[in-house]
């Protein structure tokens, strides 16, 4: 009998504290399993980040130090610069990333750390409560945008992956998602390859991964991953923004 | 025949698993496991191919699959 | 004997850092400390190590907890607004046992304030500066040659004791040139391999953080730092006296201030009086006991400082009302004269005859 699934060794065996049907753990498992498929666990030092996903040193077998909200990849940056033959990866939330951290992920890619980045796009702050987040939908009601995001109040919904992908020290960049098998192995795959564009010195491999947040949206965990393919991916297409192959980043 | 193992202390009942079986083969069950959830249960183990698709789908990484 | 050269306090900071080993450099451009990013983006590849301009002191900071985190000795340096970012990370590193050197060339605030030098961070260095209960070394030379000496000495003591460590100057330290005597430390830079985040090979994986959400974890943790900062102060407290028997009435005052009121001191002790002249060189830990110690002789004070008023309420606490406590300030924009120091002691000396 030959094992088809089973845990990746660098995640640890533990439960997840995240809310019934939150991808955060299938996105965990996927970054566990490029962590394990390419070797790295001995060597990784990864920045948690602010959010959901802080407990990221409970759940993966890895050495983590903790950042301030929004500077995870300055911290990395720190990391790698100081330590270039360790593979460093960050995991942020859209709040964490796509707020308060914006110019240090914009900088951070526009420098070309060769790190890897893991971006959980679930439309909230989820952490918090489920406040707008500046990923959140048109029309979405949240707890700070009672009757709904409007464009005038509150601006459009940022696109990083297409934002970030215009910058030269990004190596690859791709938003994928994972709330269907089909999505789910191109979520797989997109990871892998963050993952080797760190190791091949091609500078920063971005993956934004739209994410439910069944508690914060209102809903089940069912419809909450029906809501990723009927709103979000028409807003946030998937695929492949970039993708360098050769030894074009000078 | 496949198999399937199930840490039903992990599960959340979240039913995504449930949603995408394309044969049919789980369900929540009745009990509770410690967390206070109905954990899933193979109800049609003779229609399990394998496939790993609920495992892939388990935000929570419930099952083992082997064939 | 190594030679001397005439150096700027800035550049005797960045050859300290040099000198103490400091591969990592990460910092954004304010004046008036740039010669230290000038000199260290031309030294740092050369010998293997990084310089990364940053996009704001925020980055910088965390640049330096990462590094940190790694256990390589590293830096940043920035003046008043750009440490005033800094303090998110200072209160992040502090939180997680991170050490680094932060230097501070004070320039005036609040606000943007203006360029010329000036003591008015001596309360944010000194309290921690950004948010919970921490405190960090803090270190305030006086000379070019204490700018090198004590660049070194904080790098050691931020290792040491794991928390971050500040040279705490000012624009006058930093620009101007005095002659320096280079030097290499002989002591082997301290083992941090039992910390450390090196990835988890052989060993159990590590977590560097300041988050304790367990029960009664928190209070623990800053219970914890609160003993481990009693034993800095017991030990690391420096701090240079210069108080006969005897004595009419004592200077408090660091850095540039001190040097002014020095020259003062000097002039009146030449003419016959017996001033005294006490000078922290690390202003946390402060010197609670010394100054006690001095007070309970019965020995007034005069604190000189280059803002309206902050370490005089350090000397206040260190006297609890034994002896009487005045105080000299100077805002921005304006450095005082050995004179003016002169008269301001002579007229607290009249009062008193
Ligand atoms: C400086 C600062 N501001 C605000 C917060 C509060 N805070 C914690 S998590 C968070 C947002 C998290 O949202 P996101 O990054 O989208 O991650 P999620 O929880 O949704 O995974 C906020 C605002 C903080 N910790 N620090
Ligand atoms: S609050 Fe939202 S993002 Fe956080 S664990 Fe729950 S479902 Fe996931
Ligand atoms: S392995 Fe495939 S067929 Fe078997 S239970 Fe899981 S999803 Fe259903
Ligand atoms: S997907 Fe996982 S957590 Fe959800 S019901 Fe199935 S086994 Fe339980």
């Amino acid at each position: 009998m030959k094992t088809v699934f089973e845990r990746p060794q660098s995640l640890v065996d533990t439960s997840f504290h995240f809310c019934p049907g939150c991808h955060h753990g299938t996105i965990h498992r996927l970054v566990a399993e490029a962590i394990d498929e390419y070797k790295v666990r001995e060597t990784t030092i990864a920045a948690a980040s602010v959010g959901c996903s802080v407990f990221l040193y409970d759940y993966f077998d890895i050495d983590v130090v903790e950042s301030p909200h929004g500077r995870a990849p300055a911290v990395a940056t720190g990391i790698k610069r100081a330590n270039p033959d360790k593979f460093v990866f960050v995991y942020q939330g859209d709040g964490d990333l796509a707020a308060i951290g914006t110019a240090e992920i914009i900088h951070a890619a526009n420098r070309g750390e060769n790190i890897t980045v893991i971006f959980v796009n679930n439309t909230v702050y989820g952490m918090t409560g489920g406040q707008m987040a500046p990923t959140t939908m048109l029309g979405q009601r949240t707890t700070t945008s009672p009757y709904g995001r409007d464009f005038a109040q509150d601006g459009y919904p940022i696109r990083m992956t297409e934002m970030l992908a215009q910058l030269e020290g990004v190596g690859y960049a791709a938003r994928v998602a994972v709330d269907s098998p089909a999505h789910l192995g191109k979520a797989r795959k997109a990871i892998m390859k963050a993952f080797a564009t760190q190791i091949e010195n091609r500078g920063m491999g971005f993956v934004e991964v739209l994410c439910t947040c069944p508690t914060n949206w209102g809903m089940g965990p069912i419809e909450a991953n029906k809501r990723i393919a009927a709103e979000m991916i028409p807003y946030f297409p998937l695929g492949v923004y970039k993708e360098r192959t050769g030894s074009d980043f000078m | 025949m496949p198999r399937l193992t199930i840490h039903e202390d992990r599960c959340k009942a979240c039913g995504l698993c449930v949603e995408f079986c394309p044969k049919d083969c789980l369900a929540l069950s009745d009990k509770f496991n410690p967390q206070g959830y109905h954990p899933v249960e193979l109800v049609n183990p003779d229609e399990c191919t394998g496939c790993a698709i609920c495992a892939k789908m388990c935000p929570d990484v419930v099952f083992k699959v082997e064939k | 004997m190594a030679a001397k050269t005439f150096e700027k306090g800035n550049v005797a900071i960045a050859k300290a850092a040099v000198a103490a080993g400091c591969k990592y450099y990460f910092g954004y451009p304010i004046t008036p400390q740039s010669d230290i990013p000038e000199y260290l983006s031309g030294v740092l590849p050369g010998v293997g190590g990084q310089f990364v301009q940053a996009e704001s002191e925020i980055a910088a900071i965390n640049m330096l907890l990462g590094a940190g985190s790694t256990g390589k000795r590293a830096m940043t340096s920035s003046s008043s607004p750009g440490i005033s970012l800094k303090q998110e990370g200072i209160s992040y590193m502090a939180g997680s046992e991170i050490p680094g050197l932060i230097v501070n060339i004070q320039r005036s605030g609040p606000g943007l304030g203006g360029i010329s030098p000036s003591q008015g961070d001596y309360f944010q260095a000194t309290r921690g500066g950004g948010h919970g209960d921490y405190r960090i070394l803090v270190l305030a030379p006086a000379t070019v040659q204490e700018m090198y000496d004590l660049t070194i000495l904080a790098f050691e003591l931020s290792d040491k004791y794991r928390m971050p460590a500040m040279v705490l100057a000012d624009a006058m330290l930093g620009m101007m040139k005095e002659p320096l005597e280079e030097w290499i430390p002989k002591q082997a830079e301290e083992d941090k391999s039992s910390w450390a985040l090196s990835g988890a090979k052989g060993r159990e994986r590590r977590k560097i953080k300041s988050l304790f959400l367990g029960d009664g974890e928190l209070a623990e943790h800053n219970w914890k730092m609160l003993e481990h900062y009693r034993e800095v102060e017991a030990k690391e407290t420096r701090v240079k006296i210069e108080v006969h028997d005897d004595c009419e009435l004592a200077v408090v005052a660091f850095g540039s201030a001190a040097r002014i009121a020095k020259s003062a001191v000097d002039r009146l002790n030449d003419e016959g009086r017996n001033i005294g002249m006490v000078r922290p060189i690390t202003v946390w830990p402060f010197p609670y006991k010394e100054i006690r110690e001095l007070a309970e002789k019965d020995i007034p004070f005069l604190t000189v400082e280059l803002n309206v008023g902050q370490m005089v309420e350090d000397v206040r606490l260190s006297v609890e009302g034994r002896s009487k406590v005045s105080f000299a300030g100077y805002p921005p924009g304006y450095l005082p004269s050995p004179d003016e120091i002169y008269e301001e002691i002579t007229k607290l000396l009249d009062k008193k005859d």
